[in-house]
């Protein structure tokens, strides 16, 4: 049992981190257009950088 | 050295030519990457242009340039590689209220989510029988991620739910806020007191789903505002003002009465007004359902929305803005809407009888329990059970799964629904009302034959038509073309043609004046159907009629609708004869021409009193009126502005046969709703027994409530 001290704060952890990094992609509108990021990777220049 | 004033006022004008516009267009066929890709190149090789960037997801390019750039030269740009755009109203469509709504929506259920995996995971050590040492750090680690999480997460059931108390109201959310609340009031109690049983896992997964429903219930209707909100933004509304330096572009929120306008042929009456010098012609059908175009001369009256068609008008404005005649159908428009607003849907009707019967268990199963056992910490578990088995989980996603699943289906046949309650409305209607010009038919004329004509007059009226822009002339050149083809005829030689704006078109062949256009210009007599006439010399005028163009699918689906059981009639501000050859064509025996807007919304009011539900299918500002004053209402996409900002469905496309399919659909939908309900009803019928009885275990709960959501959102996935 005594395992559980570390995993669940590290499972909570990496909870957390998957958490924040999808509410910095929320943020960062990366779902306002997801049929065009699908097409862009197919682009030679592709950018992932959403301009303005 | 001048004053600080006189020299700030040219910087700020310098700055303000320096900054860089944003330009938004619609690329209504735009979908692949090579699109994107030639799109973006070819909007930045524009001089001036510093990025342009396409939404595939939108079919909208957001291009940021200098000032002097314009979008009509975009458009041009695109053109020249074979790509068609439109400009939107970038000030319509800059980000809003709603956008933020959705992301916030989201963000919630993203954080519930991660909550309810991370409790669940503990509660399940807990159900598999952890020792009470581990089960007391457990529910203390349970609470320190479920306390937070229901503070933010469930925040927008607690927000609706003291809205709905403050006007004394008992909407679905008051249910929803009481249950989340006291379960986890109660399982922190019981975490600080040692207990066996907590609701954690619970109270987090009823946030998950219920926002889940909510998240699906706003994606539907964003899409549809953001679809709508294209359409409106197509029309810029701009004017030709007549000043010292000629005339100059301005938007038209900023005329006055007295300004003089140039309106072009072509060109749509921005304003009301009266005309001041130059003759033409002017469709109104979009204002009354009149197909044949009537004359303007000086002194003559033109309202907004009426189309000029042969020669430039200037025009002196007498109401602008708030006083011209779209802001008088506005206001018509406004209080048809507001009895709308008063529609009770399926899911307002259900949690009238499902929130006082929920909480009547609830305080029944207290009282009960405190009354046999005396133990009060038992009662309440048992009625915070009660809250948590009845919680309206299933019938919080019952009318959004659907919703969203029909919207789509509706979507992928040409139809946007626009509000949330028009499938419903759409599934009960018993009448549907046509209006004829722009619905039923294009408005644009087209010729019934030309059999009895001799070979003379054809060929000089295919000369004559040829040099007109007027659209009769057009839609005559186009069929003469074929017919004199056909029979082996050449264009009659006439010389000296020349247009004369609001009459006709004018020439000479073989020594003789040949004139085409109206019956008063040549001396005859207007009939009521479209006609344009054809005089050779001194013969006597020869009429060539008119038809209006049927939209495709229109007979199918007048005859679908009349399968599934439905009224049909005609309404329409055009001449008898023209309103009865179409009811004639679609065999509708229910017609009435000659309505002006208001006997159009009366008429559907009348209907309305004799306990008909109408669906309304029109395009015109002449049924603004009677699209919002009906039960429900389609307008076509090619409709005005007005028109559809009133109705609740926009048809895409220019076929008309997926209404039949509609309706048939929203059947189907409310069908699936009740389905939905049913099933939910079920499982409380189900589980509500147990958890009075006090048999209810949190394992119990979660599986019970998962697995009603789970089959709602199935049903409603069924749905074709």
């Amino acid at each position: 049992m005594d395992i559980l001290i570390w995993l669940i704060p590290v499972s909570l952890i990496l909870g957390g981190v998957g958490l924040c990094a999808f509410v910095w992609t929320v943020w960062h509108r990366q779902y306002d257009d997801p049929a065009g990021d699908a097409a862009r990777i197919l682009l030679p220049d592709w950018d992932d950088q959403p301009k303005p | 050295m001048g004053c600080p004033g006189c020299l700030a006022v040219p910087l700020a004008l310098d700055t303000a030519a320096a900054r860089p516009a944003m330009l938004i267009l619609s690329l209504p066929n735009v979908h692949c990457a090579a699109c994107i890709g030639s799109i973006e190149a070819g909007l930045t090789a524009v001089p001036g242009v510093q990025t342009a960037r396409v939404n595939l997801t939108q079919k909208r390019a957001r291009i940021v340039a200098a000032t002097g750039v314009t979008a009509a030269e975009l458009v041009a740009a695109l053109a020249r590689i074979g790509h068609e755009a439109h400009e939107l109203d970038a000030a319509a469509l800059s980000a809003t209220h709603s956008d933020r709504q959705g992301r916030d929506l989201l963000l919630r259920l993203a954080v519930a989510g991660f909550a309810m995996m991370n409790v669940m995971f503990l509660s399940v050590a807990v159900w598999s029988g952890a020792d009470d040492q581990s089960r007391r750090v457990f529910h203390w680690i349970s609470a320190g991620i479920a306390v937070p999480t229901i503070a933010f997460s469930a925040l927008p059931f607690f927000r609706s739910a003291w809205a709905s108390l403050r006007v004394r109201r008992l909407g679905m959310d008051v249910p929803i806020s009481v249950a989340i609340l006291l379960a986890t009031m109660i399982s922190v109690s019981e975490t600080m007191q040692d207990g066996a049983v907590a609701w954690f896992d619970a109270a987090v997964t009823l946030t998950f789903f219920l926002l889940a429903g909510r998240y699906l219930d706003h994606r539907t209707r964003a899409a549809a505002r953001s679809a709508a909100g294209v359409l409106s933004a197509l029309e810029v509304p701009r004017a030709l003002r007549l000043g010292p330096a000629g005339p100059q572009s301005v938007a038209v929120d900023t005329l006055f009465p007295g300004d003089l306008l140039l309106v072009r042929p072509g060109g749509r009456m921005p304003v009301d007004g009266v005309v001041t010098e130059g003759r033409s012609e002017l469709d109104r059908a979009i204002l009354t359902g009149e197909t044949t175009p009537v004359f303007a001369g000086p002194g003559s009256l033109v309202a907004a929305g009426e189309t000029n068609l042969t020669g430039p008008l200037t025009l002196r404005v007498t109401h602008a803005g708030r006083d011209s005649s779209l802001h008088r159908m506005a206001d018509l428009v406004a209080v048809a809407e507001a009895s709308r607003g008063r529609y009770t849907t399926l899911a307002d009707k259900a949690a009238q009888i499902y929130v006082p019967v929920v909480h009547l268990l609830s305080l029944g199963a207290f009282i009960g329990w405190l009354a046999v056992t005396g133990d009060a910490r038992l009662a309440l578990n048992i009625a915070v059970a009660v809250l948590i088995i009845t919680c309206p989980c299933g019938l919080g996603l019952a009318v959004p799964a659907v919703v969203t699943a029909a919207s789509g289906q509706l979507f992928r046949r040409g139809l946007l629904i626009k509000n949330a309650t028009a499938l419903e409305r759409l599934a009960s209607a018993t009448v549907v009302v046509f209006d004829k010009t722009g619905t039923l038919t294009f408005g644009v004329p087209d010729v019934a034959g030309l059999a009895g004509y001799s070979d003379d007059q054809l060929a000089v009226a295919r000369a004559l038509a040829d040099g007109s822009a007027h659209p009769l002339a057009q839609a005559l050149a186009l069929a003469l073309a074929r017919a004199i083809t056909a029979r082996g005829i050449a264009p009659a030689p006439v010389t000296a043609i020349a247009e004369v704006p609001g009459c006709g078109v004018m020439g000479l062949w073989q020594g003789r004046q040949v004139r085409l256009g109206r019956a008063e210009w040549l001396g005859g007599v207007a009939a009521e159907t479209t006609a344009t006439h054809l005089q050779i010399g001194t013969d006597g005028p020869v009429a060539f009629q008119f038809t209006d163009t049927l939209r495709p699918g229109a007979a199918q689906a007048v005859a679908g609708l009349r399968s599934l059981g439905l009224r049909v009639m005609l309404m329409s501000g055009d001449a008898g004869a023209p309103v009865a050859e179409l009811a004639g064509r679609l065999g509708i025996d229910a017609f009435q021409s000659r309505l002006t807007p208001l006997q159009k919304a009366e008429q559907i009011a009348g209907l309305a009193a004799q306990g008909d539900r109408v669906l309304m299918i029109g395009d015109g500002l002449n049924d603004t009126a009677a699209l919002a004053a009906a039960h429900v209402s389609i307008a076509p996409a090619s409709a005005l502005d007005a028109a559809r900002a009133a109705a609740d469905i926009v048809l895409l496309g220019t076929d008309m046969a997926p209404i039949a399919d509609a309706v048939r659909l929203a059947r189907v939908a409310v069908q699936r709703m009740r389905q939905n309900f049913a099933i939910s009803i079920a499982y409380n019928v189900i589980a509500v027994p147990f958890a009075l009885l006090g048999f209810a275990t949190p394992l119990l709960s979660a599986v019970a409530m998962s697995l009603s959501s789970i089959s709602v959102s199935l049903n409603a996935m069924r749905m074709k």
